[in-house]
């Protein structure tokens, strides 16, 4: 077996107005997989061990962020990928994107101050046993940069008690930037296989830059997808 | 036939905007209690049968027009 047989394959979907798909891809190389941009308007996905929908503003945010892209053709495919345990993350307007689609719970609403927020945030690992957080050690603070206007997690008391019981709240904020309702900054499905995250891994790599919390989110996926395809079964 | 969907936060549902909207107008002297602010669509549709029609808008709001979770909708459709 070839060496980059042994990197996994992780598509990056681009919607009109993702403009962290670049970042996501260099981040992914970096940490060890064979990162590759899918088009929003494929019907298909191509053989891939792990998903990631990007950060940006697809469909210009139009209706409220994330509502248009949830139909876009590739998104059908994403959705079986999912459905399939296929481990599916999801980065700012992605985030929004999961939620839209009935990926993952809850919604993403206007900050509470309802100013764009943009800065290095702490963010508490609640969940270090999910493919996404592996890395990482329950308790621990990660920094990461957060860019958004509609980052205001809300869940209603009924499901927000399901998550806590459920314990798919993977990411807390440490200081709640943006209103989030029980300062959610991550979560994950029931299973575990679908992430979705305000603050941006991808731009948190490289001490050379700043923080590099985000390499621990982004390695901990490349792992995950490259046991998933490389284990003996 | 003309039809206008009007989305509105739900109750208890915090809405940021429209506080700004109700602090300005009481900045500019109006005894504004409270304020929220939704949206509007406005849309023409094919076809003359009400009934069909508002199932159809029922349809759209559910998949796309409104989250369920945090807005709440209402139909109207245009009698002529």
């Amino acid at each position: 077996m070839s060496e980059s047989r042994t990197r996994p394959r992780i598509a990056v979907v681009v919607f009109p107005g993702s403009n962290d798909d670049g970042d996501a891809v260099l981040a992914l190389e970096r940490l060890g997989a064979d990162a590759f941009p899918v088009w929003h308007g494929e019907p298909d996905l191509p053989a891939a061990d792990a998903v990631v929908l990007p950060g940006g503003f697809s469909y210009g945010d139009y209706l409220r962020c994330g509502a248009i892209a949830r139909f876009a053709p590739v998104m059908g495919a994403v959705t079986s990928f999912a459905g399939e345990g296929g481990l599916v993350l999801g980065i700012c307007n992605g985030f929004q994107v999961l939620c839209e689609a009935g990926l993952l719970p809850g919604t993403l609403r206007p900050n509470a101050s309802l100013s764009f927020v943009c800065r290095d945030v702490d963010v508490v690992v609640e969940r270090a046993d999910t493919p996404f957080t592996t890395r990482a050690e329950q308790g621990q603070c990660l920094t990461m940069p957060i860019k958004h206007g509609e980052g205001c997690y809300f869940a209603d008391d009924e499901l927000l008690a399901e998550l806590e019981a459920t314990r798919q709240i993977a990411l807390r904020y440490a200081d709640n930037p943006n209103g989030s309702v029980a300062d959610v900054a991550g979560v994950v499905n029931a299973d575990g296989t679908v992430f979705g995250l305000m603050p941006h891994p991808e731009h948190a790599v490289d001490p050379l830059l700043g923080p590099s919390g985000g390499a621990l989110v982004l390695g901990s996926l490349v792992d995950a997808a490259r046991e998933r395809t490389f284990a003996p079964a | 036939m003309r039809a206008t969907v009007l989305v509105r936060p739900k109750p208890g549902i915090l809405d940021p905007q429209g506080e700004a909207v109700q602090s300005s107008l009481r900045h500019l002297g109006f005894a504004v209690e409270e304020a929220r602010v939704g949206r509007v669509v406005d849309l023409e549709l094919e076809g003359e049968d009400p009934e069909r029609a508002r199932a159809e808008l029922e349809r759209m709001c559910q998949q796309l027009l409104a989250n369920p979770l945090i807005e709440s909708f209402e139909i109207s459709v245009a009698a002529e």
